[in-house]
């Protein structure tokens, strides 16, 4: 096999060398292979196919950081598809996203844009900046565009630890690549709404860690109380939520003896006030 | 009208091999060598950002002598093989072999289709684990591929140095601190100067790392390994 030996192209981002290069590896060259869906006619029209959609994900900002943190539930109309997927992804040492939407799309453009950065770090020998790496989501997640009008819609949230300022930084997104920046905390999905209510009314600035991760776990089971599509901690199954702390140390999964120590806790409470 | 001339297609290829060793020969040597727990590259360089080894995939890792522009885009044409085959396959399913063999047949065409060769010769390593072993290949200007073992020198006075290496080589493994201990004595021997920390380019591929298995020393981190 020859190698791409392509001295014209002198870009650092893979996903703009796979654009150019490989554009069948894309979604937007995939949406344009893929026969139209035109709006004008309604039974064409996006949500013909079915396809798993992952629900809540959410962030939040604490005294070191930043922890990240999602179900475990993927649905299809109103089956449950998938039990234990995996929305929280580990991007780099100082960063990680989580992912709502449908799944498969999803999860590709999490292995995309992990690529994305090592490449980037391989080739300039440095890492992007957290600043960088966002708007290069956000970027991504424009690109993503196309498949969106085809009901294959990708949101991603991505968290980061900025070594420059020495802060955790949380960042969302629009379906067009608009980019935003949350102060103290954010959750999307089906259940997002009820994840922030959550939030809204406990959060505060400087939590320490393990309250912050308390929290973030209570978030997720009051979304899943309130909303179908999101799973709640399954204790016959031993299936819990998943989460990562990113910090100054680098980004550290939260053992699943953690959650659900943390869970046991939460019933115990909730199970004295019923009495 | 100028009379077309005759060369003979050996004499071309004569020519072009001494110029891309001349290019070669002027630079420094790098040593790849296995140690216990992998491989590790050595060079002299006394540039702090301009580098010769890097990272090129999870357990392989590319160092190039020459010219530094020519050798930089092999290495970025290598990152994009590699990323490019990780991403549309699996990570474990890019190789040091496929890798060199596309090197290999890149430096084998433009030798003999360009009127100037590449005055490059580079090393592809692999850190082998779960009882795999490591693999070296050393792929000169010309496209011709070497497999190496427990060793590999590339640039420079690669010769000398390679004679120094095969004449203090232990018959086991050596641990990290005596593999570049050995590599600095050769590296010295042959350049009759004692070597500065800074002006020593370090990393090793370390098969006990999770994922991503090269690690850069600094000065800072070289001093205390030999300390």
């Amino acid at each position: 096999m020859k190698l791409p030996f392509l001295p014209n192209h002198d870009d650092p981002s893979f996903f703009d060398f796979l654009t150019s290069q490989h554009r069948d590896l894309t979604p937007a060259g995939r949406a344009a292979a893929a026969p139209a869906f035109s709006t004008a006619d309604p039974s064409r029209v996006a949500g013909a196919v079915t396809v798993p959609q992952a629900t809540t994900v959410l962030g939040l900002k604490y005294q070191d950081g930043v922890v990240i943190a999602g179900d475990r539930r993927a649905t299809e109309g109103f089956q449950i598809a998938e039990r234990r997927i995996e929305k929280v992804f580990k991007i780099d040492d100082y960063s990680a996203m989580a992912i709502a939407g449908a799944a498969g799309p999803c999860i590709e453009m999490a292995k995309l844009f992990q690529t994305e950065l090592e490449h980037y770090e391989k080739l300039e020998g440095v890492q992007l900046s957290c600043e960088g790496k966002a708007n290069k989501l956000g970027q991504m997640v424009k690109a993503n565009l196309p498949m969106v009008f085809q009901g294959l819609v990708v949101l991603p949230l991505y968290v980061g630890y900025d070594l420059k300022r020495s802060e955790g930084r949380i960042f969302k997104y629009d379906l067009a690549g608009g980019r935003y920046e949350e102060s103290d905390y954010h959750a999307i999905g089906s259940g997002g709404k009820d994840a922030r209510n959550t939030m809204r009314e406990h959060f505060r600035k400087g939590m320490a860690e393990q309250d912050a991760l308390t929290l973030a776990l209570l978030a997720l089971y009051n979304a899943a109380d309130d909303d179908v599509g999101t799973g709640g901690p399954d204790f016959i199954r031993g299936i819990y939520p998943t989460a990562k702390i990113v910090n100054a140390i680098g980004i550290t999964d939260v053992s699943e003896p953690q959650i659900r120590a943390i869970y046991d806790r939460m019933m115990a409470t909730s199970r004295s006030k019923e009495r | 009208m100028p009379m077309p001339y005759y060369v003979s297609p050996e004499q071309m290829m004569q020519d072009k091999a001494e110029y891309a060793k001349k290019g070669i020969a002027k630079g420094r040597s790098i040593i790849a060598m296995e140690y216990v727990n992998g491989i590790l590259l050595a060079a002299e360089n006394p540039s702090a950002s301009l580098h010769k080894i890097s990272e090129i995939y999870d357990n392989i890792a590319f160092a190039g002598a020459g010219k530094y522009s020519e050798f930089e885009n092999l290495r970025k044409a290598g990152i994009r093989h590699a990323d490019l085959k990780g991403f549309m396959y699996s990570r474990e399913d890019v190789t040091a072999r496929s890798l060199a063999n596309g090197y290999s047949q890149s430096l084998g065409t433009i030798f003999s289709q360009e009127l100037k060769p590449l005055e490059v010769e580079i090393l592809v390593v692999q850190v082998g684990s779960n009882g795999h072993l490591n693999e070296m290949y050393r792929i000169s200007f010309d496209g011709s591929i070497i497999d190496e073992r427990h060793y590999a020198v590339i640039g420079g006075k690669s010769d000398a140095v390679q004679a120094a290496m095969k004449e203090k080589l232990p018959a086991q493994l050596p641990d990290l601190k005596s593999a570049l201990n050995l590599c600095i004595a050769a590296l010295e021997q042959t350049g009759n100067q004692k070597l500065s920390l800074e002006s020593l380019e370090v990393a090793v591929l370390d098969r006990t790392r999770d994922s991503r298995k090269f690690r850069r020393f600094t000065p800072v981190e070289t001093k205390q390994l030999l300390s």
